[in-house]
């Protein structure tokens, strides 16, 4: 079994979570281009390497920021979304 | 009555004296990898099946010979070696139905076309139901299948015990069958024989297959790709499709080619080989799990990727539960039953579930990309059109609706629900 660490609920079974892709950018709804629409619709992260996503524990229904790799499928680092904004703002 | 003269072990004596001759020339079906020429007028980047069957359609029927295939590692031994070869078309799209509709007429003829046995066994595909949801989607699916002349009806379960009589009906339980959608044009084939016979059709005819051979990067100028550099030197180029399987995405953006690809596993696994019982191929998008019994007698069991992205071949233990509960369920007297072996495949998956051919933001380069869990399928059709498209430069009809632009236009061709086992 493959554990995840849970900021919130601590380590429990990957079997609880649910991934919802890689963080990407949100298109301001009022102003974006079509095109820049469909580039943030279809067009997401794939590298080998490490990448930022949107997880959830299901059975609390709490979503948070995970960094894995996804060559070797190492959960590098878990934490609450507040902290993205943390990062982002910093770089 | 003897077949042959004198004793009968006449006929292996014979053939073990000229095995042994000193001027005895073993018959290589695939030469061994050339080094690279200056210039080839097409090169094909993956030796999966679809990059050989696009050989075999050129150098056949469009007399195009000076042609490369550049493969990473061994000869058909990405994806096409890691598929579960299933053979359909019961889609839901008019696009796609068309287009699979020819892919399976091409792998009834395949074994005269190829002069290669690719032990094509159009045995049929059962799809299960456990929910009225479910019994929906198929009347959907089986009236655009009639549309388009396939062979496809909606089952009830006392069809599909008929169909399928070792099938654990599982009646007032969680999994209950409630009916099936019935597909007799379904079958499977040899994958092996499949990628070998293209390449030797087309090794005979000139094409040039090099092995262990991994593209580095493209030299482009103005909106034309004009050399690949690869491991093994450079080479200048008419033409250049892309059939890379798991790499699609990497290899396109090497080329400047932004795809809308991400990139999932997907698990399978073979039990011990049993006594033929299963005669139709069998799955259930409900359990995740799909089901058939190979010609060695063992049962191939896949299912749906894995539930997040990794560019890698690893296998879960998760996912291997998983198919093994989907089996147990259908067929619970293969609980005792022992697995032989198990695998993974990257599958490049798109927004739509629909494969990206066609042409792409470079003049020369041409996209056969996408194809997620169902290429092994496509690989005649993919392999002809594709062959069509750089023979005219223009993209074959057919090919059209699945051009890299309907991302753009917002013109998706949606087969999410057309899977044996969803994802």
């Amino acid at each position: 079994m493959k554990i995840m660490n849970c900021p919130l609920n601590g380590p429990r079974n990957i079997s609880e979570f649910t991934c919802f892709g890689p963080v990407h950018d949100a298109v301001d709804a009022q102003s974006a281009s079509d095109a820049a629409w469909c580039h943030y619709l279809f067009y997401q992260e794939n590298k080998a390497g490490i990448i930022r996503e949107w997880w959830r524990h299901t059975p609390s229904n709490y979503y948070f920021i995970a960094e894995r790799h996804t060559v070797t499928d190492e959960i590098i680092a878990t934490y609450s979304a507040s902290e993205l904004s943390r990062i982002e703002n910093k770089s | 009555m003897m077949l042959n003269e004198g004793s009968p072990h006449a006929m292996p004596l014979t053939l073990l004296k000229y095995g042994l001759k000193r001027d005895y020339v073993p018959h290589r079906e695939i030469p061994a990898t050339p080094d690279l020429r200056r210039r080839y007028d097409v090169v094909i980047i993956g030796g999966g099946g679809h990059g050989l069957a696009a050989a075999h359609y050129l150098s056949k029927y469009h007399g195009i010979r000076n042609v490369a295939v550049l493969e990473k590692g061994y000869l058909a031994g990405g994806n096409t070696a890691r598929n579960t070869t299933t053979i359909r078309s019961n889609y839901i799209t008019n696009q796609s139905i068309r287009f699979y509709k020819e892919a399976v007429s091409l792998y009834e003829d395949m074994s005269h076309e190829l002069n290669f046995n690719v032990m094509f066994s159009q045995r049929g595909q059962l799809t299960l139901a456990h929910s009225e949801a479910t019994l929906r989607s198929f009347h959907l699916r089986a009236e655009m299948g009639k549309h388009h002349g396939t062979r496809i009806s909606v089952v009830d379960p006392r069809q599909v015990k008929e169909i399928c009589p070792h099938l654990n009906m599982d009646e007032g339980g969680q999994h209950e069958i409630l009916g099936g959608l019935w597909h007799e044009d379904g079958g499977t084939a040899r994958h092996d024989a499949v990628a070998w016979g293209y390449a030797a059709q087309a090794a005979r005819r000139g094409v040039e297959i090099h092995q262990r051979t991994e593209v580095l990067g493209f030299d482009i100028s103005g909106d034309k790709v004009s050399a690949i550099r690869t491991s093994r030197g450079t080479v200048s180029v008419g033409h250049v499709i892309q059939a890379a399987g798991g790499a699609n995405q990497h290899v396109a953006k090497l080329a400047g080619i932004d795809m809308p690809i991400r990139c999932f596993p997907l698990q399978a696994m073979v039990t011990q080989p049993l006594k033929p019982f299963l005669h139709t191929l069998v799955s259930s998008a409900n359990l995740h799990t799909y089901l058939m019994q190979s010609s060695r007698g063992e049962i191939v069991i896949g299912g749906g990727s894995d539930p997040y992205q990794l560019i890698s071949t690893r296998s879960t233990l998760d996912i291997k539960e998983q198919l093994a509960h989907g089996a147990v369920q259908l067929f619970p007297f293969l609980h005792n039953v022992k697995l032989l072996r198990q695998w993974a495949g990257i599958t490049d998956m798109t927004p739509d579930y629909t494969p990206i051919m066609g042409a792409s933001p470079l003049r020369n380069y041409w996209l056969d990309c996408g194809w997620g869990t169902w290429g092994f399928k496509a690989t005649p059709v993919a392999g002809k059109y594709l062959a069509d498209t750089v023979a005219n430069e223009r993209v074959a009809d057919i090919l059209l609706p699945f051009s890299l632009g309907r991302f753009e236009t917002m013109a998706l061709i949606n087969e999410m629900g057309a899977t044996a086992a969803s994802h």
